[in-house]
């Protein structure tokens, strides 16, 4: 009833290859559009921005950027904090070299420098594959918080070590620093969400994505069709980790403000973006932004039902808000390993023939 | 008498080889699962976390979510007021680990057959966030020291004898000494257990070919519980032994990260490679450490043993004793 095709005619190849090719999809993505920027930035205040919206935003770019390398180019990577760091870092270095030059810019660029680390420490994918490329990304993570820590340069000699993001302004607002107010941190992740979710979708479909997709299921099979496995892992691993980076940027300059490498961009969050598009959906970007708006709300309901609700100590309620977490895992891989993306399709099969089911 | 930079050296390296030997206790346990059921058990950090918390809180007779308990229903549970000698607890701690390999096969690995690798892998994740909350639910987070009478302090001895050599006593930690002993008893007891006994048969026959050895009547499930369980009483030995040198903490199951290395150098399918990866990751991070650490900041052992394997895998794909990786279309 609700996704119905019928009286859907499609008269020209633009319309029958448009991302949503059902009306009620075009209307719930234009909804979303107009909810997300023209009304919630009115709306927000400085509790859910924080706590929820703007990490939601930024992880959803991080999420779209590993599942373009694990979910679409199947290379499994376990280095996603230490690429975030490397952007963190780069903004940071770039935000204090340059003063004067457009913070968007900054942005960008801390991308492009991420994209060039990526590939470097994609290289090794060439020779190796799976578990093993796995634990070889781990290299990445180790060594790039260790280089951050150790090397005074990137945090320009601060005596805490930590890095700071100075205030630079967008069109006379502040958007980074102590002064930003809620709706512009939102507006401006979220103006960098759309654009690169954009991005990513079409990339995904394009002669780009179908080159990933064939290495992604099977590479040597790939290579005899005539797709190199050179470009195409490194391209994946470029894009990857420049989604990652622009979203390591934000996550400093934006969302912290101040970062200690080894807190902000650890092991934990390589694992906990891991299980974003686990949970959410390999290969898949709107599974992207489901499992990222997952992982951010759990903890803030656990918190709230179990400290707030039930008056629990806080240690135990992390305790066991982990436990969830792990059992959720482990659960969603036995109902559903495709994820929450998968779940939605399926919902919109039956949606298609409800009520009348046959 | 020889130069000081080679006796320190000397020191390092044997302290590095024994170092080697805790990682490969670890990765021991990876191998073993890895063998038997092709599954990429990241959880054997945890499952070594796990069972020296179980371990501590049965010695101590703590009462098991006592501080959940406690939060529920306001009451002040602490402890039964007893205490287990050391060798009951390890017996009692071991059948829990068994318990443990049971559930995990009933309730995670029956549902998961025939799944790819990496989502068998990722599994593996989930399991290790589990058993990490449910230990700090059970027993408490707080950091709890392990002494199940193992020799604490340095060898006196080898200090004695190193001295009289080189003119330099070598500080050399008696545990370590305790734990290379241990780990050549228990990689001597899986090598007989795995050729001699009818089990260890079945185990490389699963190991070997699963619908093969599932033809000749060999309980697929049966053997991945008993793997597991294996794997579990590594995890204990290696607890202990980490347990007692550092404290029973949260740190601990970072131990796992420790072995990956290991088993990419020594490749995934082999125990010897587990123990000689564990050497060379062992000698080689603290010698790396002794000669350039001071050059480029410190804390190398961080990161120096990955890019040590990874520059090793570009060479030899699968490791020094892993079998070769061979694909077909």
């Amino acid at each position: 009833m609700l996704y119905r095709e019928a009286g859907e005619f499609k008269t020209s190849y633009a319309q029958d290859s448009q991302t949503f090719p059902i009306w009620w999809d075009r209307l719930w993505y234009q909804v979303a559009l107009v909810v997300g920027f023209a009304i919630l930035p009115f709306v927000i205040n400085d509790y859910w921005a924080n706590a929820v919206v703007v990490p939601f935003l930024i992880y959803a770019i991080a999420a779209i950027g590993l599942n373009i390398l694990t979910g679409y180019c199947g290379q499994v990577s376990l280095g996603t904090g230490g690429f975030m760091a490397v952007g963190a870092y780069a903004v940071y270095k770039l935000m204090t070299a340059f003063p004067d030059v457009p913070i968007l810019i900054h942005v960008i660029l801390a991308g492009a420098i991420t994209a060039g680390v990526g590939v470097l420490f994609g290289l090794p994918s060439l020779r190796i594959k799976g578990f093993y490329l796995a634990v070889a990304t781990l290299a990445a993570q180790f060594f790039l918080v260790w280089l951050f820590n150790k090397v005074p340069w990137f945090y320009n000699y601060s005596a805490s070590g930590q890095i700071t993001a100075p205030e630079r302004t967008m069109f006379g607002i502040a958007v980074t620093g102590a002064n930003t107010p809620a709706w512009a941190k939102y507006l401006f992740c979220a103006a960098f969400l759309f654009a690169l979710a954009w991005i990513a979708r079409n990339l995904t479909r394009g002669t780009i994505g179908r080159k990933w997709m064939a290495i992604r299921d099977m590479d040597i099979a790939a290579e005899i069709i005539g797709v190199n496995p050179l470009t195409t892992k490194l391209s994946a691993f470029a894009v990857s980790s420049f989604f990652i980076g622009i979203a390591g940027a934000l996550f400093f300059a934006v969302y912290l403000g101040a970062a200690e490498v080894g807190e902000a961009f650890g092991i934990q969050k390589s694992f906990l973006i891991l299980f974003m598009i686990i949970i959410g959906g390999l290969g898949s970007i709107f599974g992207s932004f489901a499992g990222a708006a997952f992982l951010v709300l759990l903890p803030v309901f656990l918190k709230n039902v179990l400290v707030g609700g039930l008056g629990w100590p806080s240690d135990l309620a992390a305790h066991i808000e982990l436990m969830i977490v792990g059992a959720l895992i482990i659960g969603f891989l036995i109902l559903e390993p495709h994820g929450l993306a998968q779940l939605w399709r399926v919902l919109k099969e039956k949606l298609r023939l409800w009520p009348f089911p046959h | 008498m020889l130069p000081d930079q080679l006796v320190f050296a000397m020191e390092v390296t044997l302290n590095g080889l024994m170092a080697g030997v805790m990682y490969a206790l670890v990765a021991l346990g990876f191998v073993l699962i890895f063998k038997a059921s092709g599954i990429f058990n990241y959880a054997q950090g945890v499952l070594a976390l796990f069972a020296a918390l179980t371990l501590v809180g049965l010695q101590n007779g703590q009462i098991p979510f006592a501080h959940l308990i406690n939060a529920a229903f306001g009451t002040d549970l602490h402890s039964f007021g007893w205490t287990l000698p050391a060798a009951l607890a390890i017996a009692l701690t071991a059948l829990v680990m068994v318990g443990l390999a049971w559930a995990i096969e009933r309730l995670i690995l029956k549902h998961l057959v025939n799944q790819e690798p990496i989502i068998l892998f990722m599994a593996t994740i989930g399991l290790a966030y589990f058993l990490e909350g449910l230990g700090d639910v059970m027993w408490g987070a707080d950091i709890k020291t392990l002494d199940v009478g193992l020799p604490q302090g340095i060898s006196e001895g080898i200090e004695a004898v190193t001295a009289e050599w080189f003119g330099y006593g070598f500080f050399i930690d008696r545990l370590d000494i305790v734990a290379t002993l241990v780990a050549a008893a228990l990689v001597a007891a899986l090598t007989l257990f795995s050729q001699y006994t009818k089990y260890g048969r079945a185990l490389r026959a699963v190991a070997d070919d699963h619908q093969a050895a599932l033809s000749v009547g060999i309980s697929l499930r049966f053997v991945w519980v008993l793997v597991w369980s294996i794997a579990g009483f590594v995890a204990l030995i290696a607890g202990i032994m980490w347990g007692a040198k550092s404290g029973v903490q949260f740190s601990l199951s970072l131990i796992a990260l420790k072995a990956l290395p290991v088993l990419m150098l020594g490749g995934f399918t082999s125990i010897p490679g587990a123990i000689v990866g564990g050497l060379i990751i062992g000698m080689g991070e603290k010698l790396f450490e002794f000669f350039a650490g001071p050059l480029i900041g410190g804390a190398t052992e961080n990161w120096f043993a990955y890019v040590l394997a990874l520059l090793f895998l570009v060479f030899r794909p699968q490791g020094l004793f892993g079998e070769r990786i061979i694909e077909r279309v």
